[in-house]
Formats: C-alpha cells, structure tokens, sequence
C-alpha cells in the first residue's frame, strides 16, 4: 500500500494502543471524584471530601493497634515501612510517586486489605476519597 | 610392562579416579539438598513480595502453600486476601516449584523460619539479632541479605546490620 497509507494507518493504530492503554488507567483526581460520586449517592448530607480529615483520619487508629500511617508513615511522601515484617514501602503520595492512585482495580484491593486490618471493617467511599484528597495535597 | 611402570599406572589411577568418585558422589548428595531459589512468576512477585520479600517457593511443600494461599484473609495477623482467579496462579506457581518439604507436622501457619534447613542456615544467629530494631524479624530477609530481592541469598553477600 502506498507509503501515506501505511504511516496514517500506524498513526491510528498507536494512538488506538495509547487509548486502549489509558482506559485503564486514571489519574488521582479522577479516582477522587469517582469516589465522591459514589458518597454523594450512598450519604443524604453529603458535603464534599475533605484532605484535613483525611489526614487525621490517616494518622489515627480505629479500634486496632495499627493506623495507616503506622507503616505508610504520618508523611506518606516518604518511605515507609512494614510494621510487621520491616519491608521498605514506596511513597504513598502522587506528588513523590507517580503510579499511586492510577490502578483503579490495585487501589481497591489495597482499601480491602488494609481498611479490613486498620478497621476491622471497609472503607467508605467518603473516607476513601478522603484519605486521596489528603494524599494529593501533599506536597 | 615392568613393575615400576604397573605401580606408576596403579597410582595414577587411584589418584584421579578415586577424587573423581568423591566429587560426583557429593555432587548428587548436594543436589538434593540445596533448593533451587530462581524460580519466578510475574503475579506471584507482584502479589506476595508487596509486604515481605517473595519467599523462594522451593522453601516449602506444595502442602504448606496450599495452606496459606487458602487463608490470605487472616495471613499472619494481616488482610492479604486476593481474588480467585489469582489465587490459582499462584497456587500453580508455587505447587510446581515447591521443596520436598521435611515432613514436619501440620500447623495452623507454616512458617519458613522454623523449618529445619532454615535454622540450620541460621545456627550462627542469635534470636536478639533477629528480633533488633533494624531486622526485627527472621522473616526479613532484606534486612541481612541484600540480593534477596533477586533471590540472591548467597552467605558471602550478607551484611548484618547494627
């Protein structure tokens, strides 16, 4: 086929790939308002997320010996570290680590995981929107 | 042939041969003993070397593996669970890669560290070493063994740190 066909056709298939490639991927701030949306239908009063009471709720236990910030840190722009086991943890904030938040299906497997052990219970969409909005404002 | 030659020959012989044997007899005697570490599956590292250094599958029996796959929820005090579908990858995985394991009895928690051939390799470590804040367990491998994150667990490559 003639040379302008051929260049046009790889043109629309590696944006196709790029395209393809981004639906699966987000960024922080839309996994927030995602998250948002769902608080706005699941809460009746429901005023917005807040990064301030994400942090606090980041720093404190909730009935169990652990907080988030137990191994991700109360500056979770830097390293943490496993509490049990000692293992060195990347950065939890966008701002020091460009692949948080971005894997929707990663995200709420880590929220399963680590809300059942901090709070014996799942996390909110509020408070999960929440602790990203204060993550995000991390600087 | 005369007598110096037949004694030269003998010796000769003897001399190589009986080396030889020695070294392929221990040869086979070491290759069932030291577990092949290399073993790798992308799923399997990505999932459970994200809290802990992804334990070489040859340090367990398919058994013991089976076990703690089945119960991720309660994974030594903590929420590991996956999905199923994942769940099988790594039960495969780990099956055919497993040691022969060392016939030990049931526990509710198979633990690595408490295996023979792990205290064997380990005789030389006091349980306070373990246990100091900059190692705090014998579960953290990374801790003294810095390749181990590339299954590298070679002794002359150990630092212990302070």
């Amino acid at each position: 086929m003639p040379p302008i066909v051929r260049r046009t056709l790889s043109v629309l298939a590696a944006a196709g790939a790029l395209f393809a490639a981004a639906a699966y991927a987000v960024t922080p701030g839309q996994l927030q308002a995602e998250y948002e949306a769902i608080a706005r239908k699941e809460e009746g009063n429901f005023k917005g997320v807040s990064a301030v009471r994400g942090g606090e709720f980041f720093r404190s236990t909730h009935g169990n010996d652990w907080s988030c910030a137990t191994c991700h840190t109360a500056n979770p722009a830097t390293l943490g570290r496993h509490a049990r086991t000692g293992s060195v943890l990347q950065p939890l904030a966008p701002i020091a680590n460009g692949e948080r938040f971005t894997d929707p299906v990663k995200v709420e497997k880590w929220f399963k995981r680590n809300c059942g052990d901090v709070l014996s219970r799942a996390c909110t969409a509020q408070e999960k929107g929440d602790v990203i909005a204060f993550l995000r404002s991390l600087k | 042939m005369n007598i110096e030659r037949k004694r030269r020959l003998f010796d000769l012989t003897v001399w190589i041969t009986a080396p030889l044997l020695v070294f392929a007899l221990l040869a086979l005697d070491a290759q069932g003993k030291s577990p092949n570490l290399m073993a790798d599956n992308a799923i399997w590292r990505a999932e459970c070397g994200s809290c802990h250094v992804a334990y070489p599958p040859a340090l367990l029996p398919a058994a013991e593996w089976r076990q703690l796959v089945g119960s991720l929820d309660r994974h030594f005090g903590v929420d590991a669970s996956i999905d199923n579908h994942t769940a099988t990858e790594i039960d495969r995985f780990l099956a055919a890669n497993a040691g022969r394991g060392e016939g030990r009895a049931a526990e509710a928690q198979p633990r690595i560290t408490t295996t023979r051939w792990f205290r064997h390799k380990h005789d030389e470590v006091s349980a306070a070493v373990f246990r100091s804040p900059s190692i705090k367990t014998a579960a953290n491998c990374a801790a003294c063994h810095l390749g181990a994150a590339a299954a590298d667990f070679n002794e002359h490559a150990v630092k212990i740190p302070r």
